[in-house]
């Protein structure tokens, strides 16, 4: 037997360095998987591979390659197209909604699982139900026509100049409910008093939104804009289902021409390029966000 | 408490029905198409209801559906998800709950530094480690392997189950963790016995984003899977796109909602819980 003494101090040097033992293998992994393989899609964007991996420096030729890849600019453009009016309708949307909700609203809490239940879809499913949707000929323009406007005709999915926006209509409806779901919260946690001292000074509903409300979810704003512009630029999936990138290549995105690069092209250099631009839009994009978010945040 | 109908506010109920409608309609299309035959499909139109309802698109769906050169319906690509799903949920959930234990009570110098660095596998997209994991894989031997894709879903869900529970531990007074340190209770035995019992609603949240983000998970799936071992994503995506024969959208929809179930039925289930998990994992995530 041990005395007491030993033993507390035998546990106390367990409690030093067990934390630490633990948490290690998450951080070697996280080193190893993130950044370790970050930089080794960065060296391989550096190099000449091709169907095989070569781990020779060549200089910036994949980067020079991609520039000078239509198709990269293509996808740039419907990332630009898809992002903006995703982003904008979906925040639009999202906090129409979480504003009519917050109106005391009979059976709100149906209401809400209706909105919300898209989220707990694949893009693969969603995708896949929009298509059929959308399909040109047996979809919503077939019931447009059938109700008596025979010339009606949408069929943007397989409109090379308008694929884009099919995504952009899949894309809001997947998402908004979530956005709702979030402002809504924001809603509720706002303090009733300055509502009710507005309303006492007079001003309308209307205002009392604009004025006081709205410019008071500033922190929801800067956390809806981070996980939207996230799901924007990474967005693979739903793309895949709806169109394939398609019609030709009209709606590719940067995440599917990586892909296509990568693995069903052989051009591994290429895909590596395309993936680390993929990584600077998120990282120009997110650290000013979650700067402005961290300043406020202090300030506030 | 009940408003009287002004004006107004039948504007807002009208406008609440249109937008659940909107939300709704996809769903209805997608159930009412799968209950029809073809002719009823090309005779009919989107919305109008069944002439009849045959659950034959269903069965083909699940057990003889094409997907590229497979005719096995859903069924193996939907226990696969399960085979997939089960495991990377409860491992990296386990982990995330002890690493968030440790970085929310047991700090150390540098260890929020560490936190950080960790958080980052929330933010980068995963195309930028798309080719060294499949060289990797390649190497270990379990390329296009379920096993593979647990190690992938594990590690990258690691950041995210890790700020799941630390958020939640550092919600935990202090004092409670001093005065059992105190008492004597270490490393272990705090958490075990003092943490756990209370954990049980972050367990359910971090269990349901993990489940729902690796259950919907599409892009690892294709690349690191094909053929027997891919998930129901990969198998739906290749049903409804492979060009070969009859369009039959009526199976499309049924293995669409085939491949929806199980997220929806957590949805309906424990939609509490699932709010929570969106929400708590957007706020910082």
């Amino acid at each position: 037997m041990s005395t007491p003494q030993s033993q507390a101090s035998l546990s106390a040097l367990a409690d030093r360095w067990l934390p630490k033992l633990v948490l290690s293998p998450t951080l070697l992994i996280s080193l190893v998987f993130v950044y370790g393989f970050i930089a080794w899609t960065g060296w391989l964007s550096l190099t000449e591979s091709r169907l095989l991996p070569q781990m020779d420096f060549a200089g910036l030729i994949q980067y020079q390659a991609l520039f000078e890849n239509d198709r990269w600019w293509t996808a740039v453009a419907n990332l630009g197209i898809f992002g903006g009016l995703f982003i904008g309708c979906t925040l639009a949307v999202g906090l129409f909604l979480a504003v009519l909700l917050d109106q005391k609203i009979r059976s709100e809490g149906t209401l809400r699982t209706i909105y919300l239940y898209p989220m707990a879809l694949s893009f693969i499913v969603t995708g896949t139900a929009w298509k059929w949707m959308l399909n040109p000929d047996m979809g919503l323009q077939k019931v447009i026509n059938d109700w008596g406007f025979p010339d009606f005709t949408f069929d943007w999915l397989v409109d090379p100049d308008k694929a884009i926006y099919t995504v952009v209509i899949a894309g809001v409806w997947q998402s908004s409910g979530f956005v709702m779901a979030l402002f809504l919260a924001g809603l509720r946690g706002i303090d009733d008093s300055i509502i009710k001292a507005a309303q006492v000074d007079g001003a309308s509903l209307p205002v009392i939104y604009w004025r006081i409300i709205i410019p008071s979810l500033r922190p929801v704003f800067f956390s809806v804009l981070l996980i939207l512009s996230h799901i924007a630029i990474k967005s693979f999936d739903l793309v895949m289902a709806l169109t394939g990138g398609g019609p030709g290549t009209a709606s590719d995105v940067p995440a599917i021409f990586m892909y296509q690069f990568a693995f069903t092209r052989g051009q591994l250099g290429l895909g590596a390029a395309s993936a680390m631009m993929m990584l600077m839009t998120i990282v120009a994009v997110l650290v000013p966000l979650m700067y402005m978010e961290t300043r406020s945040a202090k300030r506030g | 408490m009940a408003k009287h109908l002004t004006p107004g506010r039948i504007v807002l109920y009208a406008a609440l029905v249109l937008m659940a409608i909107y939300y709704l309609l996809p769903l209805y299309v997608m159930l009412s198409t799968s209950v029809k035959t073809l002719d009823d499909i090309r005779s009919g139109n989107l919305i109008a209801l069944p002439q009849s309802i045959t659950l034959d698109a269903w069965s083909k769906a699940w057990s003889s559906a094409c997907t590229g050169v497979e005719c096995g319906g859903m069924k193996g690509f939907f226990w696969n998800s399960v085979k997939m799903a089960v495991p990377s949920v409860l491992i990296s959930t386990l982990i995330g709950a002890v690493n968030g234990y440790v970085v929310s009570m047991w700090r150390f110098r540098g260890s929020d530094v560490l936190f950080t660095l960790l958080l980052v596998g929330c933010f980068i997209p995963f195309q930028v480690v798309l080719l060294p994991m499949a060289r990797l894989l390649g190497e270990l031997g379990i390329a296009n392997t379920t096993s593979g894709l647990i190690l992938v879903h594990v590690i990258y869900g690691l950041a995210f189950t890790t700020l799941f529970f630390r958020n939640f531990f550092v919600t935990i007074p202090d004092e409670l963790v001093k005065a059992a340190r105190i008492d004597g209770a270490g490393f272990w035995t705090i958490f075990l016995r003092i943490l756990l019992p209370i954990s049980g609603p972050i367990f359910m949240v971090c269990v349901i984003w993990q489940f729902t983000q690796i259950w919907n998970d599409f892009l690892f799936g294709v690349v690191f899977a094909s053929g027997e071992s891919q998930p129901i994503t990969v198998a739906l995506n290749n049903l409804v796109n492979t060009s070969t024969g009859v369009k039959e959208y009526n199976v499309d929809m049924a293995a669409a909602i085939i491949a929806a179930l199980p997220t929806l039925f957590v949805y309906m289930v424990a939609g509490r819980y699932f709010v929570r998990g969106l929400t708590a994992g957007a706020v910082k995530g």
